[in-house]
């Protein structure tokens, strides 16, 4: 065959980038931008006028910085508007909330700034815990003949039985002796469910008799560590049941007619939903004892407004005295924090009884250090000091609700009766508790000298310094004060001997003490709790408050050079020495680091720190770490990589890389990241040296490409470590470094047979062809312009490569290795022209080195017929296996390929394409527009100059009308 | 069809050894003789409450010696050869509010162990000083009983303070007259050792069921009481009674 020059077309790359080129159009500033916020200026009558679709950016022209969405919604919801607009039938409910609106300034309903019941409930439950055994005794009978004679008889094992069977029967005496903490909680649950069954199944008085004997439950303080939590259980049930009566009443007030709204007055309630409510009301008066009788009533508070405007306010001033009844001050100060909870649901603006329940309390106070108390708590073997804390719970509600935004004077009012009355820690507590906490730290030094003059043996003195420091944490004291605050608490916290009782505390001062104060007082502190928690390793019990210390410091020392110069921080990392928490610490501090550093550094003493706490990090990997914590790790120790630098100090920059992967060889992507980051290395420096390398230089960029040739194969990606080969490839072949370059690609083409046909890509198997067809583009693509080698033969590279491709098990039914070839045959077209489309700075490549040579430019066509030969054998095979379709996509991007890439001029490859051309339309299979799009191009070019062969072509290639 | 319809009212008043006493009966006729139409049918009927000479009608009330109950008749007479039908139900009566001003009537009360009656060794009880008053012992059936009571001091512990209401009937007859108490409701007002000095709401709602306006008749009574009954420690039950006068507004 005849191999004459010119089976490709000649290009011009210049001339053809030129009239390609879009034409370039100054830009005005100013006028728009697509991120540029839009405002929306409407007049609100447009708005209401506006049906269905909203043009909202038709409208907008002002450029002031407004949040779209928020000028468009106003506040108001554009879709409620639209129908209220629309609808009369909605007026009453835009009323309505018009209404709610009002309210809201009325102040009656209770802000978000109110903390609420929900949030208390899993801390009461959490602290509040026994291991001793607790008993419940149900009694489902009738108020009298209460004395279960008959059944003491029969033999355990029958009366469980019989019990079984009648499960809150009439007369049933249920008794549950010996449960643990979780049985009863479990117990309670089970109540409640049943409260629910029975209600469904329409037996009201059932789910009445539970409500009753579960809050009787309430009357018995055996076991009395326990009882806030009981509270909470309990109490959940009463709200159940509160909430079942409430729903069912207001159903009734339902007819066909109209929905009650959610503010109704008692006049909208038809009677026979009054009556039903009358009745409730009656059966609970007539309960016997006191404290059941209180909570159910209390539960169904709400339901006052079916029957009166007034009912409320009358009912909550009578429940608050009825307290008053509640012998036992701890069963009294939790019936009173219910019954304030009720309150700030259903009427929070019924100050008065809030206040009520306040001061009958302290009216009470005395009771607490009374025979009475006393005798019980020897009785149950439990101290004041862990006797007084249980108050806390229902105190610092109480107070919490009385306090909520309550004038200044009332709360001053609140102080200073407590001031009055003698052991007045337990009160101090829940005022420090419950108030705001401005009020408080402004008074700071009058807190301090409370606590000091305190009874030593009554509440811990501890707990009033932590509550203290929790205000100070939230609010600030006078300035000049801080100083003597600090000083007066800590001398009281380092006093505390319980490792406990002293964390706890320790743990809240820390924030105030990081707010306030340098590093030297944090590191005093720091050096505090060293000492305390560090004799018989006391420190492992209190990993979460430790936690939370570290968490404080990092959180107000952004500047790490400031933080590590703290002396004792790293010590007081050493205390973590249970793994996985020292690893969440590493993790916490890593994140701080990542956000708040901004500028890259070299500092030894950052370094050195982070590197022990990356390298603890890396150390925790084992075969059993989960993916996305590896992921995680990787991320926060590649974020500390990135923000190292030794500045133009490129050889120490090169050690720290080269000490990096000695100490995280098991995170795959922190390998990844190092070989970027040394590939960037090597750029940095050839842009400094501006691209001619000193023997120096050279020399130090030759040892970063090894670096990389080194660390790519530990990796187990193979797309990984194709394109790492690659990449790295080109930066060698960017410094120079010719025969290293060649090592990168012959590498790269020794792995591509290793290619899996699936790959694992986040946890899920994927044909990986489309990836390598990604790479092996890339790859054709760096190789115009790697120069060949003297001493293998012409195109070596890409000929190793083409038979790798060759011989690849490609899937079947898959035309990917075609594409492949055609890429290949675009970039032989690229080598044979004079000069490259592209070139790296200071590199020959075969252009120049070849010049153009004969010799050179047969080898390339010889190359290229026989990629040819191998295209053309596959478009056979397809017409072989009906494969039509794809026959005729192929056969069409083959004559682009040759259309742009060849020289038409030669006769065989103008009867090719002519061919193809009428392959492609063969079996209709082809898109009629594109081949008409397609021939008006080619009549288009044939306009250029040299290009008048084309017109002749065009007349070749005629177009198929569809049949 | 000679099927009548008629309705009788009659008050049934047992008595303790005296049988009842009817104090109402009248009948009156709904229908007249004839055929109902298919499907249902609802006949709307009303009548006086005519007492029979020199007798009273008294409040629905049911005691344990005196029953006061009104029931209503309905009996549909049919041909020869079906059952007569016949059905029965009570009806409610309260009296009509009193006339006249209700005017309250307090209590103050001091119990100590010196106030105290049947006292067996008065030596051996412990000190206490309770106060208290109630707002009036003249009752309006549909409010509550309300008061205050103040424990001022007491040497023994309380365990309990408690509300009895008691309905007394008497029944008079030939032989002289049967008396019954029976406790129609109890109430605790205080649980466990209460504060010194701070004063307890006295608070209780009347059962509707089991209370009517005092009555007091020729052949009976009902009348009720309440007992403030305080428990000290270990075992000291006291009790101090007041006689309530029920009324309706």
């Amino acid at each position: 065959m005849d191999f004459q020059e010119g089976h490709s077309r000649n290009r011009n790359y210049k001339a053809e980038f030129a009239s390609c080129r879009l034409e370039a159009v100054p830009l005005e500033f100013g006028d728009y931008h697509p991120l540029k916020p839009i405002t929306v200026t409407e007049s609100k009558t447009k708005k209401v006028s506006r049906k269905g679709s909203t043009s909202s950016t038709s409208s907008s022209s002002s450029s002031s910085v407004v949040d779209p969405l928020s000028s468009v919604l106003d506040g108001t919801d554009p879709l409620s508007m639209f129908a209220a607009s629309a609808d009369p039938a909605t007026l009453a409910a835009a009323m309505d909330s018009s209404r709610k609106k009002r309210d809201r300034d009325d102040n009656s309903i209770v802000g978000s700034d109110f903390e609420p019941w929900a949030s208390k409930r899993g801390e009461i439950l959490a602290r509040y815990t026994t291991t001793e055994k607790l008993s419940i005794n149900l009694f489902m009978g009738s108020e009298k003949g209460k004395a279960g004679t008959a059944t003491s008889a029969m033999s355990e094992k029958v009366r469980t039985r019989l019990e079984e069977l009648d499960d809150f029967e009439e007369g049933s005496q249920k008794e549950l002796l010996n449960l643990t903490q979780q049985d009863y909680v479990n117990r309670i649950e089970e109540l409640n469910q049943s409260l629910k069954d029975a209600w469904a199944s329409d037996q009201k008085v059932k789910a009445l008799k539970i409500v009753i004997q579960c809050s009787k439950l309430l009357s018995d303080t055996s076991v009395i560590q326990f009882y806030p939590s009981k509270f909470v259980l309990i109490t959940d049930i009463l709200d159940t049941f509160g909430k079942l009566v409430y729903e069912r009443i207001f159903s009734m007030c339902v007819d066909n007619r109209s929905v009650l709204p959610d503010h109704f007055s008692p006049e909208n309630v038809n009677d026979t939903a009054k009556e039903t409510c009358l009745n409730w009301f009656f059966k609970i008066a007539s309960i016997r004892e006191l404290i059941p009788r209180f909570y159910v009533e209390a539960s169904i508070l709400k339901c006052n407004k079916f029957l009166s405007k007034t009912g409320i306010s009358e009912c909550l001033p009578r429940l608050t005295c009825m307290v008053r009844g509640i012998g036992d001050p701890l069963v009294s100060v939790y019936a009173r924090a219910y019954l304030c909870r009720v309150g700030m649901e259903v009427a929070p603006h019924l100050k008065e009884s809030l206040n009520k329940n306040f001061f009958d309390f302290l009216l009470t106070f005395k009771q607490i250090h009374g025979d009475t108390v006393q005798n019980q708590l020897v009785l149950q073997g439990v101290e004041l000091p862990s006797y007084l804390p249980l108050y806390s719970p229902a105190m610092d509600w109480v107070f919490q609700c009385v306090s909520y935004h309550a004038p200044e004077a009332l709360l001053t009012e609140m102080m200073e009766r407590c001031k009055k009355l003698g052991n007045n820690a337990l009160l101090l507590n829940s005022v420090m508790s419950a108030f705001r906490a401005e009020f408080i730290a402004t008074r700071s030094m009058d807190f301090i000298g409370m606590i000091k003059e305190c009874d030593e043996s009554g509440f811990p003195k501890h707990l009033l310094f932590r509550s203290l420091g929790l205000n100070l944490a939230l609010a600030d004291p006078p300035e000049s004060d801080r100083l003597q605050i600090l000083n007066e608490a800590w001398k009281v916290i380092t006093k505390l001997k319980n490792p406990q009782d002293y964390i706890n505390c320790a743990e809240v001062w820390v924030e105030y003490t990081c707010r306030h104060f340098t590093k030297r007082e944090v590191n005093t502190v720091l050096a505090d709790v060293i000492k305390h928690m560090t004799p018989d390793r006391a420190f492992e019990d209190s990993y979460p408050q430790l936690q939370s210390i570290i968490k404080k410091v990092i959180a107000h020392f952004h500047d790490f050079s400031v933080l590590f110069s703290v002396e004792k921080f790293l010590p007081f990392l050493d205390m973590f020495q249970k793994e996985s928490v020292r690893v969440e610490v590493c993790k916490c501090i890593m994140e701080v680091f990542i956000k708040h550093q901004q500028e890259p550094t070299k500092d030894p003493v950052i370094l050195n720190a982070l590197l022990h706490v990356c390298k603890t990090m890396h150390d925790s990997v084992n075969a059993l770490t989960l993916e996305d914590e590896k992921r995680m790790l990787a991320y926060l120790i590649n974020g500390f990589i990135k923000m190292v630098s030794f500045g133009r100090d490129f050889e120490q920059q090169l050690s720290f890389y080269v000490e990096a992967r000695s100490m995280f060889c098991n995170l795959e992507p922190v390998l990844v990241q190092l070989i970027h980051s040394v590939n960037r290395l090597a750029m940095e420096t050839r842009k400094v040296m501006k691209g001619n390398h000193s023997r120096k230089t050279a020399a130090f960029v030759r040892a970063c490409v090894a670096y990389c040739f080194i660390t790519i194969p530990s990796l187990v990606g193979i797309f990984t470590r194709l394109n790492l080969y690659l990449h790295s490839g080109q930066v060698a072949l960017a410094n120079q470094c010719l025969s290293q370059a060649d090592a990168f690609f012959k590498a790269a083409i020794s792995l591509v047979p290793e290619v899996p046909k699936m790959i694992n890509i986040d946890g899920k198997m994927r044909p990986s062809e489309s990836f390598l067809l990604e790479f092996l583009c890339n790859f054709f693509s760096t190789l115009l312009i790697v120069p060949d080698h003297p001493e293998h033969g012409v195109l070596f590279l890409v000929r190793e490569l083409l038979n790798v491709v060759q011989d690849y098990t490609w899937e079947e039914n898959s035309d990917e290795k075609i594409r492949i070839y055609t890429c290949v045959l675009h970039l032989l077209s690229a080598m044979s022209q004079e000069t490259y489309l592209y070139h790296v700075d200071k590199v020959d490549s075969n252009d120049s080195l070849y010049g153009g040579d004969s010799k050179f430019l047969a080898e390339n066509n010889k190359l290229c017929e026989t990629v040819m030969a191998q295209i053309l054998e596959h478009l056979k095979t397809l017409a072989k296996d009906e494969a039509l379709k794809r026959q005729s996509s192929l056969g069409l991007s083959f004559f682009n390929s040759i259309l742009a890439h060849g020289d038409l001029r030669n006769n065989r490859l103008n009867q090719l394409s002519v061919n193809l051309w009428h392959l492609a339309q063969r079996h209709g299979c082809v898109d009629t527009r594109t081949m008409v799009k397609t021939l008006e191009y080619i009549k288009k070019q044939s306009k250029q100059p040299d290009m008048g062969h084309l017109t002749e072509l065009a007349l070749r290639l005629p177009l198929q009308t569809r049949t | 069809m000679g099927t009548t319809l008629d309705i009788k009212i009659k008050r049934a008043n047992k008595v303790y050894h005296a049988g009842p006493i009817q104090v109402i009966n009248s009948t009156i006729e709904m229908v007249k003789p004839g055929k109902f139409p298919g499907g249902k049918t609802e006949i709307p009927f009303e009548f006086p409450l005519h007492v029979k000479s020199n007798k009273v009608l008294y409040e629905t009330y049911h005691g344990v010696f005196v029953n006061i109950q009104y029931t209503l008749r309905c009996d549909m007479r049919r041909s020869l050869l079906a059952k007569d039908l016949t059905k029965t139900c009570e009806f409610i009566v309260h009296s009509t509010p009193q006339k006249g001003k209700w005017t309250p009537s307090p209590v103050d009360f001091t119990i100590t162990p010196d106030t105290l009656q049947n006292v067996k060794e008065r030596a051996l009880l412990p000190k206490f000083l309770i106060r208290g008053h109630l707002n009036s012992t003249n009752c309006v059936i549909t409010q509550p009983l309300t008061g205050e009571l103040v424990v001022e001091s007491s040497e023994a512990a309380i365990k309990s303070i408690e509300l009895q209401l008691v309905r007394v009937e008497t029944c008079g007859c030939a032989e002289g007259y049967a008396r019954d108490a029976t406790e129609i409701q109890n109430i605790q007002i205080a649980d466990g050792d209460v504060c010194r000095g701070l004063s307890i709401p006295i608070y209780m709602v009347f059962p509707r069921l089991f209370t009517c306006p005092t009555l007091e008749t020729t052949n009976f009574k009902v009348e009720f009481e309440v007992n403030i009954v305080v428990l000290l420690h270990p075992d000291h039950l006291i009790t101090e009674n007041f006689p309530l006068k029920l009324c309706r507004m």
